[in-house]
């Protein structure tokens, strides 16, 4: 098991190299660069070019007159020392502007997938348990309307009926008192919960809606196996037989996709901090995108793909865990 | 199915099935197709589905003739005008009458400087079928002003958008974008997914090997941020067309992956089957063999995923005009018109805006239909 860990752990470094590589080379893309538009603001602004010279020295500066492998090498370079380059709208370093909402990310990313799984597992095994009834095709149907609704047009639809029923905002993920708030204290965080669940709930509708179907075709398949009728035959109650026999198998798979769940999951985190303006790193993204802040968009890119790795590992783990039958040697 | 042949394929599996399907006697002398379109047509959600696509995609084709006005008539006094009411009875006379409108009264509020508007049932305009209208080409060729429906008075059935314009109508011709680039994306998909899967499947070795990374590689970013990079990355200054193929190219670059590993497995289990080697024995090249005998074998495969993959590209470029990376205005699509709706003190006030989100949902699902059944019905000889 150990050694498993560890081989996986070496097998994603390749993986990190060519995943900065493409985040760089996408990045670059975009014709011109952030001083670019910058020097056309300034034309604007003072009407003549001696902003050109004053570009031309922070172009300097940015080392954005160097050949492309050579910002990539120095771009990387510092990442051993948590230097992730500076963001040129900001002024100031990328590691200062994206840790804090690095951290709401991956809360927001955990949090929905664990309800995903609090609630499409359940689901799963009683639309099963009711195959064909009426119970199992409204939850189908529910789930086809879940896997079809696009998460932002969920999120803004609910923010717009809360606010027109009860006319309590939705946006953000703190009331405007603790906004201003510096540093933590615990009526920060219960308000932090208390905003936590919209999001979580919308980013979950659609990885529910599939995860559902899996659990039940699994434990379809499973409610079939021979043992599940020895089980029966032994008299046990049929709670106890789908619950502690069949349902320990079939949730199998379901962890094993925990780590193909995770991109849709980020995904999802992304346009819908976008939409109701969360302090993620979605809204970042676009903002760096759309300004060419290149170390900044950049940055946030790789980071996501790291979740991701890292996401996959541990589903790997627990499934390694989860289920004796797998050996890896 | 007028061949009847009860024939001896079928005489094992008559007393099973004769009591439930009759049908099956004859099911040993149907060509797959047949089969497959028999266990299609029994789901009747994929039918409905089909029957939606067809309606929703010759009415965008037709936009022209099928939409009130054109999708870039404006009209500034009627700004962010609400659902009009089509009225079939007349409070005045106190009878039904053919459907008709009545005209539009706009105030404007002393504190915030709105403009409203409320009916005018001074003034009624009845609705027509083949009503003379906006002038158009459709498709290039025909030029016409005819209309299917439309009126002399306010006809805007969806309201109407920040410069006064049609969403109703454009609705219709925004299909034309969302509609076609999922269908241009997952054909490129296609193209890619299955020559890299056939290629890595049948050559092997280093080849495999390295496609096979290529493919995790990709399925390692998050799909909507790894599309909002590229999509940035086009030029300020092209056209609608290229902007439009551009995005269907980068729909299509996470697409394929996920074909090409399917191709890949389905190639790799037939590759060494009996009927490929005696083709290869008997002389048959490379190229024969491929496109014969290994890929026949995965049509079917690659229809289904095409089919649940299109949902995927329209939510995308949805998503991408949404977040203004997407498709460009004057060029419309449902994402564009979402655009909109984006920021939400704006839905407050004009919550039919959120109208354009009702086509992009009943495709999704209705493709989604259409998938699942012919995902089941792929295998008609299983029961």
């Amino acid at each position: 098991m150990r050694n498993y860990i560890i081989r996986r752990i070496l097998l994603a470094i390749p993986t990190l190299v060519a995943i900065s590589i493409i985040a760089f080379v996408i990045i670059q893309l975009p014709k011109g660069d952030y001083l670019d538009q910058k020097i056309a603001q300034l034309e604007q602004q003072y009407g003549d070019s001696s902003s050109i010279a004053q570009a031309g020295a922070l172009r300097h500066r940015y080392g954005l007159d160097r050949p492309l492998p050579e910002r990539y090498l120095k771009w990387v370079g510092g990442f051993v020392h948590g230097d992730f380059g500076e963001s040129f709208r900001y002024e100031r370093e990328v590691k200062d502007l994206i840790w804090e909402r690095l951290g709401f990310t991956v809360l927001l990313s955990i949090g929905s997938l664990i309800f995903t799984y609090l609630l499409a597992i359940p689901l799963g095994i009683y639309s099963a348990t009711h195959k064909y009834q009426w119970q199992d095709n409204t939850l189908t149907f529910l789930a086809f309307l879940g896997m079809s609704l696009p998460g932002f047009l969920i999120a803004l639809t609910i923010i717009v009926v809360v606010y027109k029923l009860f006319g309590v905002p939705l946006f953000g993920l703190f009331s405007p008192y603790y906004q201003a708030q510096v540093g933590w204290t615990p009526g920060k965080v219960s308000d932090l919960i208390n905003h936590l669940w919209v999001p979580i709930i919308v980013i979950s509708l659609n990885g529910v809606a599939g995860l559902m179907r899996v659990m039940r075709s699994n434990l379809l398949d499973v409610l079939g196996e021979p043992f599940v009728r020895t089980a029966r035959a032994k008299g046990l109650k049929e709670s106890v037989v789908v619950v502690k026999h069949a349902a320990r198998i079939a949730i199998n798979p379901l962890i094993s996709m925990m780590g193909m769940s995770l991109p849709d999951i980020l995904s999802g985190t992304t346009i819908l901090s976008i939409v109701a303006n969360l302090p993620t790193v979605g809204p970042l993204l676009l903002q760096g995108l759309q300004d060419e802040d290149m170390y900044l968009a950049g940055t946030i890119l790789l980071f996501m793909s790291v979740l991701l790795i890292i996401g996959n590992l541990l589903a790997d783990i627990a499934l390694a865990w989860a289920d004796p039958r797998i050996r890896y040697d | 199915m007028t061949n009847m042949n009860p024939g001896s394929t079928a005489n094992m599996q008559i007393e099973d099935e004769l009591s439930e399907d009759p049908q099956a006697l004859d099911r040993g002398s149907l060509s797959y197709r047949q089969l497959v379109w028999r266990r299609f047509r029994k789901s009747k959600l994929a039918i409905i589905g089909a029957g939606i696509l067809i309606a929703l995609y010759s009415l965008s084709l037709f936009a022209d003739f099928f939409a009130p006005y054109s999708y870039i008539t404006d009209n500034m006094l009627n700004r962010y005008v609400p659902p009009t009411h089509v009225h079939v009875y007349d409070t005045k006379a106190g009878n039904l009458r053919w459907p008709f409108v009545y005209g539009l009264k706009s105030t404007r509020d002393r504190e915030t400087m709105e403009l409203s508007f409320t009916e005018d049932t001074t003034k009624t305009y009845p609705v027509t079928l083949f009503h003379r209208g906006d002038s158009y080409r459709m498709l290039g060729i025909v030029s016409s002003n005819l209309h299917l429906i439309g009126s002399d008075g306010p006809f805007y059935i969806a309201g109407t958008d920040r410069m006064g314009r049609d969403l109703f109508s454009r609705i219709l011709f925004g299909g034309r974008v969302s509609l076609t680039i999922g269908l241009v994306g997952v054909f490129l998909s296609i193209l890619l997914g299955s020559l890299l899967g056939i290629l890595s499947g049948y050559r092997g070795g280093w080849l495999d090997v390295a496609i096979q990374r290529i493919i995790e590689l990709l399925s390692a970013f998050p799909a909507i941020p790894l599309w909002m990079s590229l999509a940035a990355a086009l030029p300020a200054g092209w056209s609608g067309l290229q902007v439009y193929f551009a995005i269907t190219v980068i729909l299509s670059l996470l697409g394929w992956g996920g074909l090409a590993r399917q191709v890949r497995g389905k190639v790799l289990s037939t590759r060494d089957a009996d009927y490929v080697m005696a083709a290869r024995a008997a002389g048959a090249s490379h190229w024969y063999v491929i496109t014969r005998h290994l890929a026949p074998t995965a049509y079917s495969h690659i229809i289904i995923i095409a089919t649940l993959s299109i949902p995927g590209m329209i939510l995308g470029e949805t998503a991408l005009s949404f977040l203004g990376l997407g498709i460009r205005p004057p060029m419309t699509s449902w994402g564009v018109l979402l655009q909109d709706a984006q920021r939400v003190t704006v839905v407050l006030h004009y919550p039919w805006l959120l109208i354009s989100s009702l086509p992009v949902v009943i495709v999704v699902i209705a493709f989604n239909f259409v998938g699942d059944a012919l995902r089941d019905a792929a295998d008609p000889y299983s029961n």
